[in-house]
C-alpha cells in the first residue's frame, strides 16, 4: 500500500487525482473466513516454492550466459555420453525431487484445502440461497432467525459516477442498496443458482467463489470470523452488466443479526399486504423501481438500445391493453412481459413484489413519454391475481 | 548435392508470376509466406483491438466505449490472436521449414495445402465483419461472450455469435487440413536415412500438435454446432429447462481448449532447441528426453481439461484428479527446461536477435509455467479464477511463450527465407522494447488479480487504478514496438546484406545446406542422412 502510493505519486501527476481509494493489497486481501485463511496459506507457500525454483534456475542460466559466451573466447564443451548408471541417477533424483514438491509439499495441503472447501454441511447452522440474475443478486434466508427474508441487491453507484460526471465515492462500483447480512461466527451453507446466465458469487476476503448455474444448485459455505463490511464482484462474464454486479456482505454479531432479521421480516410482511394505492403513490415508487431495475437496458428515458433492447416510449406493449373483457391479463401484454419476461428480458415475478410490479407498470405507462388511455393504472391486487 | 544444379533446374521450370503466383500457388514456401503474412496482419488487428480495451481501462469510469462493445473487443481479440495469429504462424513455419528440414521437395499434399490457406481469409472476415459493421451502426456487433462461447450467454447473443461459430468451423477445417498434410509429409517424405528418432525437433513438435488438432478440433466443432442448434433450432443441449446442462458445454469446449494451449506451444518447443543449439554452438542436449517429454505433455494435455472451471462445481474426487493431473504436467515440462538450459551450459554462446528472443522466451515462459502450476491448486484457484491473475498468467504463456517464440523463429529463419540479413541493431532494439514493455504490461495484472480485480470488466474499483494505468502504458509501448518488427521484416524482404547459405555459424540441419533463399523446388535431389 505504501509502496503503491509512492509509485503512484511518483510516476505521473494523474495519479494524484485518484485520492479516494480503499486499501490496495499486493496479495490476497486480508482473509476473514477459515477458507480464505487456508487459501492464503496455500497460495503463499506455493508462490514461495515456485519463486525459489525460478530464482535458482534463473541464476544458473545467468551464470552460464555471463561466462560461457563466444565473445569471451569460451569454447563449447561437448556433452560426453554419460554411463548408464550416472544417467539413471541424474534422471531419478530430479524426478524424485519434483514428485516430492508437486505431490507431497504442494499436493498434501492442497488435498486438505479441497476437502475443507467442499464440506458445506458439517457444522453449518444456517442455509441461504443466492440467485444470480442479469445483473443483480437475490438473497433468500431458508431457515433460522431470518427464515423467509428475501430481497434483491443492486449496484448503488450512480450513472453519473460511472460516466465521470460526478466524483467517484470511496466504494465506487462496490456498493449496493441491500447488502447480504450474515451473523459472525456461524457456518452458513450457501445454495447457489442463477435465473438466466452463469454468474459467480465472489468475495475475495471469504475465499469462496462459486458459479451460479441456471437450473442447477451449487453449494459453498462461508463462516465470517470478524464483523465488518466485505465487498466483491460477479466473476463470470454475464453480459453487459457484468462489471456492475457487486456483492456486499455485512457481517454483524448474532444479536444484531436477530434484530435485523426481525425488522426485515416485519417490513416484508407490511409490504406484502396488498393495499389499494393512488396513482401518485404508484408513480413515485414506480420511478424508483424503474431506475433501479429496468433502466440498465431500457435507459432512464425509455429510449432503449435497439435492436437488442426495445424502446418503451411509444411501445405497443407499454401503451396497449393489459386486461381482457374477462378482467384477466392477456398474453403478451405489459403485465405478462414484466411477470414472465421473454428472451433477454428477465422474468420479474420472483424478484419484485406485487406492489413493485404494479408501480413500475403504472410508471412506464404514464411516464417515459407514454400516456396510456386503457389500463393506465395497475393495482397490486391485480398483480397478485395475475400470479395465480 | 550441389545447390547450383538445383537453382539451374529452377530456371527451366516456369510458374505463374505476379498476383497469380500467390493466388494459385501450391508451393510450400509461397504458402508458408502467405500464412506468415496473414498471421502478422491479424496479430496487428488483434493487437489494436486490445489497445482499445487498455485505453478504456486506463482509468476508472467509462470513457471510450460502452460495456457491450468492450465485451466484443475482448472476445474477438482472443479469437484472432489464437486462431488467426498464433496458429497460422506455426503453420506458416511448418510449410516453409518442414520440407527443408526433412529433405523433401514440397509438402505431400500441395493442393490441400493451398485450400487450407484460402479458408483462412474468409473466416477472418467472418470474425471481424459484424464488429466492423457495428462501428458504422449496422447490426448488434460481434460475439460478446469472450472467446469461450459459454452458454447461456452465447444463446442470448446476437448474430455475431453465429458469425463466430462459422468462423471457428472454417478455422477448424483449415487446421485439420494442415495437420493431415503435416502428418503425411512427415511420415512419407523424409530423406533416406532420416529415421523418426533422427528427425529435427521441430518436426516432432508439429507431429504431436497435428495429432492433437485432429483429436480435438472436431469436439470444438461439435460443441459450437450444438450451440448453434440451441440458438436456432430449439434443441436444449445446454439448457436446463429442456434437460441440458450449461456446464456440459464447458467440458466439451475445454476438451478442445486445453490441448489448444499446447497446440500453440508445441511447434515453438520444437524450434527453440534448434535455435539454442545454433547459438550455443553445441548439439542440443537430451534429444530423446525432449521427444518423450513432448509426447508426455501432448498426452497429459487431453486429460486435464476441467481445471478451467473448478469453481463451476464438481465432485471432490474429480477436483482432486484434475488438480493432480495438472500438476503432473510440470514433470515433463521441467525436463524440457532442463534440456534447454543444459544445451546452453558450457556452450559458446553469442546473442544475435534470435538468441535474445529465445533466452527471453525461456525466462518469461518459465513465469507462465510456474504460475500455471500454482493455478492447478483447486482451493487457491477459487481466488485466481477469472481474475486478472489468470489474464497475466496466460499472456506469459501465449504472448511470451507463443508470440515471442515465433519472433525468435522469424529472426532465425528470415535470412534463409529472404536471402538477406535483417538489421541486427533494430532487431535487438525490438527485442528489448518487447521484453520490457511486455513485463510492464502484465506484471501489474498479477497484482490487481490477487487483490481481487475480476477479468472481463469494463470498469473497476478505485484501488486498482494505479496498476491499470501502468499496464496500459506498457501495452501501448508493446503495441507500437511491433511496428518496428514490421519495418524490420519489410526492409529485410526488400534488400540488405546478402545472407550466406548457412547464415549462422553454428546452424545445424538440412535447411542450411540450400541456398538463401532456397530454390523454388526445394530438394530436387533427395539428400541422404547418415
Ligand atoms: C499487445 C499484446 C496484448 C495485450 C496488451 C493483451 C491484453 C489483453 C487484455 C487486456 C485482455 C482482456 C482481459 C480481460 O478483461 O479478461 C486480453 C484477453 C485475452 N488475450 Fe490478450 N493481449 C495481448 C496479446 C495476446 C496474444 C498474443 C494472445 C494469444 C495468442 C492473447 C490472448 C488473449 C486471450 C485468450 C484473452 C481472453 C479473452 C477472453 O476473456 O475471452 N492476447 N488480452
Ligand atoms: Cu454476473
Amino acid at each position: 500500500m505504501q509502496g503503491m502510493k509512492k509509485l503512484g505519486v511518483g510516476a505521473v501527476g494523474l495519479f494524484l487525482s485518484l485520492s479516494a481509494r480503499a486499501d490496495f493489497t499486493w496479495n490476497f486481501p486480508e482473509p476473514v473466513t477459515p477458507m480464505a485463511l487456508d487459501t492464503l496459506h496455500v497460495h503463499n507457500k506455493f508462490m514461495l516454492i515456485t519463486a525459489v525454483i525460478f530464482v535458482a534456475v534463473l541464476a544458473i542460466m545467468i551464470y552460464s550466459i555471463v561466462t560461457h559466451r563466444q565473445s569471451k573466447g569460451y569454447k563449447p564443451v561437448a556433452d560426453k555420453a554419460p554411463s548408464t548408471a550416472v544417467e539413471i541417477f541424474w534422471t531419478l533424483i530430479p524426478f524424485a525431487i519434483l514428485l516430492l514438491i508437486d505431490f507431497v509439499i504442494m499436493g498434501i495441503p492442497a488435498y486438505h484445502s479441497v476437502v475443507m472447501m467442499e464440506d458445506t454441511r458439517d457444522q453449518s447452522t444456517m442455509v441461504i440461497k443466492i440467485t444470480g440474475s442479469q445483473w443483480r443478486w437475490q438473497y433468500e434466508y431458508l431457515d433460522g432467525d431470518a427464515k423467509g427474508i428475501k430481497f434483491v441487491s443492486n449496484l448503488a453507484t450512480t450513472n453519473g459516477q460511472m460516466h465521470n460526471e460526478e466524483d467517484k465515492g470511496e466504494h465506487y462500483l462496490l456498493e449496493v442498496d441491500n447488502p447480504l447480512v450474515l451473523p459472525v461466527g456461524e457456518k452458513v451453507r450457501i445454495l447457489m443458482t442463477a435465473s438466466d446466465v452463469l454468474h459467480n458469487w465472489w468475495v475475495p476476503q471469504f475465499g469462496s467463489s462459486r458459479v451460479a448455474v441456471p437450473g442447477f444448485i451449487r453449494e459453498t459455505w462461508v463462516q465470517v470470523e470478524k464483523a465488518g463490511v466485505y465487498r466483491g464482484q460477479c466473476k463470470e462474464l454475464c453480459g453487459k452488466g457484468h462489471g456492475y454486479m457487486p456483492v456486499v456482505v455485512n457481517a454483524v454479531s448474532k444479536e444484531e443479526f436477530a434484530q435485523w432479521a426481525n425488522k426485515k421480516q416485519d417490513e416484508q410482511k407490511a409490504a406484502s399486504d396488498v393495499k389499494e394505492m393512488t396513482k401518485d403513490a404508484l408513480m413515485v415508487q414506480g420511478k424508483v423501481v424503474y431506475e433501479k431495475n429496468c433502466a440498465v437496458c431500457h435507459q432512464v428515458t425509455g429510449a432503449g438500445l435497439p435492436p437488442a433492447f426495445p424502446a418503451l416510449t411509444g411501445s405497443k406493449i407499454a401503451t396497449g391493453a393489459i386486461f381482457g373483457s374477462d378482467g384477466k391479463y392477456q398474453k403478451d401484454s405489459h403485465l405478462d412481459r414484466v411477470l414472465n419476461g421473454k428472451g433477454v428480458m428477465p422474468a420479474w415475478k420472483a424478484t419484485l413484489n406485487d406492489t413493485e410490479i404494479a408501480a413500475v407498470i403504472t410508471y412506464e405507462r404514464n411516464a417515459l413519454g407514454n400516456t396510456a388511455a386503457v389500463d393506465a393504472i395497475v393495482q397490486p391486487a391485480q398483480v397478485k391475481a395475475a400470479r395465480e | 548435392m550441389s545447390t547450383t544444379t538445383v537453382a539451374h533446374h529452377d530456371e527451366h521450370h516456369d510458374h505463374p508470376t505476379g498476383i497469380m503466383r500467390w493466388l494459385t500457388t501450391t508451393n510450400h514456401k509461397d504458402i508458408g509466406t502467405m500464412y506468415l503474412t496473414f498471421s502478422l496482419v491479424m496479430f496487428l488487428v488483434g493487437g489494436s483491438m486490445i489497445l482499445g480495451i487498455r485505453a478504456e481501462l486506463f482509468k476508472p469510469g467509462l470513457q471510450l466505449m460502452n460495456p457491450e462493445f468492450f465485451n466484443q473487443l475482448i472476445g474477438v481479440h482472443a479469437l484472432i490472436m489464437i486462431f488467426a495469429a498464433l496458429m497460422p504462424a506455426a503453420t506458416g513455419f511448418a510449410n516453409w521449414m518442414l520440407p527443408l528440414q526433412i529433405g523433401a521437395p514440397d509438402m505431400a499434399l500441395p493442393r490441400l495445402n493451398n485450400w487450407g490457406f484460402w479458408i483462412l481469409p474468409p473466416s477472418a472476415i467472418l470474425l471481424t465483419l459484424p464488429f466492423t459493421l457495428a462501428l458504422f451502426g449496422v447490426g448488434d456487433g460481434a460475439l460478446a461472450t469472450g472467446w469461450t462461447f459459454y452458454p447461456p450467454l452465447s444463446v442470448q447473443g446476437g448474430i455475431g455469435v453465429d458469425f463466430a461459430i462459422f468462423a471457428v468451423h472454417l478455422l477448424g477445417i483449415s487446421s485439420v487440413l494442415g495437420s493431415i498434410n503435416i502428418i503425411v509429409t512427415i511420415y512419407n517424405m523424409r530423406a533416406p536415412g532420416m529415421t523418426l528418432m533422427k528427425m529435427p525437433m521441430f518436426a516432432w513438435g508439429w507431429l504431436i500438435t497435428a495429432f492433437l488438432l485432429i483429436a480435438t478440433i472436431p469436439v470444438l466443432a461439435g460443441a459450437v454446432t450444438m450451440l448453434l442448434t440451441d440458438r436456432h433450432f430449439g434443441t436444449h443441449f445446454f439448457d436446463a429447462a429442456g434437460g441440458g446442462d450449461p456446464i456440459m458445454f464447458q467440458h466439451l469446449f475445454w476438451f478442445f481448449g486445453h490441448p489448444e494451449v499446447y497446440i500453440l506451444l508445441l511447434p515453438v518447443w520444437g524450434f527453440i532447441p534448434q535455435i539454442l543449439q545454433t547459438f550455443s554452438r553445441k548439439p542440443m542436449y537430451g534429444y530423446k528426453a525432449q521427444v518423450y517429454s513432448l509426447w508426455a505433455i501432448g498426452a497429459l494435455a487431453v486429460v486435464v481439461w476441467a481445471h478451467h472451471f473448478f469453481t463451476a462445481g464438481m465432485p471432490v474426487p474429480a477436483l482432486l484428479y484434475f488438480m493432480y493431473s495438472t500438476m503432473a504436467i510440470s514433470l515433463p515440462l521441467a525436463v524440457l527446461f532442463y534440456c534447454w538450459i543444459r544445451t546452453m551450459w558450457k556452450g559458446s554462446m553469442s546473442f544475435e536477435t534470435p538468441m535474445l528472443f529465445t533466452v527471453g522466451w525461456i525466462i518469461l515462459f518459465g513465469i507462465g509455467g510456474l504460475t500455471g502450476l500454482v493455478l492447478a491448486d483447486v482451493a487457491a484457484d477459487a481466488q485466481y479464477h477469472n481474475s486478472y491473475f489468470v489474464v497475466a498468467h496466460f499472456h506469459y504463456t501465449l504472448f511470451a511463450g507463443g508470440i515471442m517464440g515465433i519472433m525468435a523463429g522469424v529472426y532465425y529463419w528470415l535470412p534463409k527465407m529472404t536471402g538477406h540479413m535483417y538489421n541486427e541493431k533494430l532487431g535487438k532494439l525490438h527485442f528489448w522494447l518487447t521484453a520490457i514493455s511486455f513485463n510492464v504490461t502484465f506484471i501489474p495484472q498479477f497484482f490487481v488479480g490477487l487483490a481481487g480485480m475480476p477479468r472481463r470488466i469494463p470498469d473497476y474499483a478505485l484501488q486498482f487504478a494505479e496498476f491499470n494505468m501502468i499496464s496500459t502504458v506498457g501495452a501501448f509501448v508493446l503495441g507500437l514496438s511491433q511496428l518496428l518488427f514490421v519495418y524490420i521484416i519489410i526492409s529485410c524482404v526488400k534488400g540488405g546484406q546478402k545472407a550466406t547459405d548457412r547464415v549462422w555459424e553454428g546452424a545445424q540441419g538440412l535447411e542450411w545446406t540450400l541456398s538463401s533463399p532456397p530454390p523454388y523446388h526445394s530438394f530436387t535431389e533427395q539428400p541422404v542422412v547418415k
